[in-house]
């Protein structure tokens, strides 16, 4: 290996630890965990992103790392875990797949999505290129996370790891998206989460349970 | 020639630490739980005590049963040999590489099985069927973990990933962090440490490695002892060699000041190892029998992850 120099070393072990996440997250029965996880992994994007806009210079990443900070870090885990207190839901009841079974596929996953990514990581000009194949297989894996799981609160922080796993997608590609873009994304993600939070509510009284295996029955009576 | 003694001080090295490293770890988690910690020497006294006993065998123990023991301590010493705990380039290290080595620990895992059934109770039955079931769980795991460090260092011999590795300017390696976790389950698993069984349980139904050992008395017992103790003696320095060589005498015709250097630190890194063997034992619970397979995958799940990080981010 061709000696890279030190924050790009760095930069490569978060992505790692990124993919990392996204398993503990594909394997955790616990709600509560899931949260700390997310937290974790939004953490890990915000040092990536602080790490990134110090190496190019470019200022705009520095605002969006506070962006992730603020939002993704400290409000929306708040917002989760408060929630989650409300509701009353700590554990997801049995996922749809043995947990072993999920992890096999999620490693068909990964060698798929990294050689999806060859072609890109071939094109690709930045120095983070290699990140590309980690941050598609983080948001295949965290769709596998919604795709695995029943209960609506599980589902919904599998969608904001698939979005954690954008954002660092569009870091590795092109360091980072355009702010008004980023700006974009980020009222869409708080504005998501809080008409889902409504969401819950209007499940939970409509069921008595978030399992969201009661909304496939379309009948009217019962 | 002078090489030649250099190694055989390192193989007696190696046995006579063994234990103590046992009794270290025994010391720690005892402090870790409040209790008063065994001396550190018990491991030894035990020994003695067995050596001097008198042998009982079953009546229709085969031959098998009582070769067994000796096979299981030849084969440990033969592994301590190998691994390189305190210079790379020994005269015997050469003789094996990593996926050898992996072999000769199988092998004293099938000799210990057999000679477990052999004399027909059902214990030993029980615990040779449960440690077939994690060896071969734990296997693959080892496997692809070395096969990630040969990645890197272009080889498979133990000496040469260590010596490259402690030698090249300092790089972080993802791919290595991945393997490093997968490396201490396999170890947890291997050496019959606390999640997957209990070193100091006699409980029956929840024992693996001690329900082998049950019909074996005196010296035979002391020599299984002793491999269990030397065994995860060699984990450990293979742990050390791929994950932390730093301060092993490298380069080519090792003196005996350049080893004599490297004992210290090998004893430090031990010493450090093993409290965090018995941090992570005490953290642990046991896990249910049916539980292990899963922990097992995801040690293989991490070394496969490891593999692959280091393909797309190293390679």
């Amino acid at each position: 290996m061709a000696a890279l120099s030190l924050d790009l070393q760095i930069l490569n072990t978060i992505a790692a630890l990124f993919l990392l996440l996204a398993f503990a997250m594909l394997s955790q029965r616990r709600v509560v965990t899931l949260v700390k996880l997310l937290a974790l992994q939004a953490a890990l994007l915000c040092i990536a992103t602080l790490l990134l806009a110090y190496r190019t210079g470019e200022t705009h990443l520095y605002l969006s790392a506070l962006l992730t900070l603020l939002l993704k870090v400290l409000f929306l885990p708040w917002l989760l875990n408060r929630l989650i207190k409300r509701l009353g839901v700590y554990w997801d009841s049995e996922p749809l797949l043995a947990i072993s079974a999920t992890m096999l596929v999620g490693l068909l996953i990964v060698i798929f999505s990294f050689g999806l990514a060859q072609p890109i990581v071939a094109l690709a000009s930045t120095a983070t290129r290699s990140g590309i194949g980690i941050a598609i297989a983080v948001v295949l894996l965290s769709f596998l996370t919604m795709i695995t799981r029943r209960k609506a609160m599980s589902q919904v922080v599998g969608f904001l790891s698939m979005e954690n796993g954008l954002f660092f997608g569009a870091m590795s590609a092109t360091y980072g998206m355009p702010m008004i873009v980023e700006l974009g994304v980020a009222l869409d993600v708080l504005v998501a989460m809080l008409v889902l939070g409504v969401f819950f509510f209007q499940i939970r009284e409509q069921f008595d349970s978030l399992d969201l295996h009661h909304l496939e029955s379309l009948r009217e009576d019962e | 020639m002078i090489n030649w003694s250099i190694q055989g001080i390192e193989v007696l090295l190696a046995l006579a630490a063994a234990p103590l490293f046992a009794g270290w770890i025994a010391q720690c988690r005892a402090l870790l739980q409040n209790r008063k910690p065994p001396s550190i020497w018990l491991p030894y006294r035990n020994i003695r005590k067995l050596l001097m006993k008198e042998a009982v065998l079953a009546e229709h123990a085969s031959p098998l049963f009582r070769v067994a023991p000796y096979i299981v301590f030849g084969t440990m010493i033969c592994a301590a040999a190998i691994v390189p705990s305190t210079g790379t380039r020994l005269p015997f290290s050469n003789a094996a590489d990593a996926i050898a080595l992996v072999g000769l620990l199988a092998t004293a895992r099938v000799f210990m099985s057999l000679a477990a059934m052999d004399v027909g109770t059902a214990f030993g039955t029980l615990g040779a069927r449960r440690e077939m079931m994690v060896g071969f769980l734990a296997e693959p795991a080892l496997l692809i973990v070395i096969f990630v460090a040969s990645l890197i260092s272009q080889s498979t011999a133990l000496p040469v990933i260590a010596e490259r590795l402690a030698t090249e300017t300092f790089v972080l390696y993802p791919s290595l962090a991945f393997t490093a976790v997968a490396f201490a389950l396999v170890l947890l698993a291997e050496n019959a440490r606390l999640p997957v069984d209990n070193p100091s349980t006699h409980l029956e139904l929840t024992m693996i490695h001690e329900a082998m050992l049950l019909e074996y008395s005196a010296r035979h017992l002391a020599l299984m002892e002793w491999s269990a103790a030397l065994k995860l003696f060699n984990y450990a320095c293979i742990g050390i060699a791929l994950f932390l060589p730093w301060g092993e005498a490298t380069g080519d015709a090792p003196t005996a000041a350049a080893l004599l250097a490297a004992i210290p630190m090998l004893v430090l890194k031990l010493a450090v190892g093993g409290a965090v063997l018995a941090v992570a034992e005490t953290v642990f619970a046991k896990l249910r029998v049916f539980r292990v397979p899963e922990l097992l995958a995801t040690a293989f799940l991490l070394a496969v992850l490891g593999l692959l990080v280091h393909l797309l981010l190293e390679g």
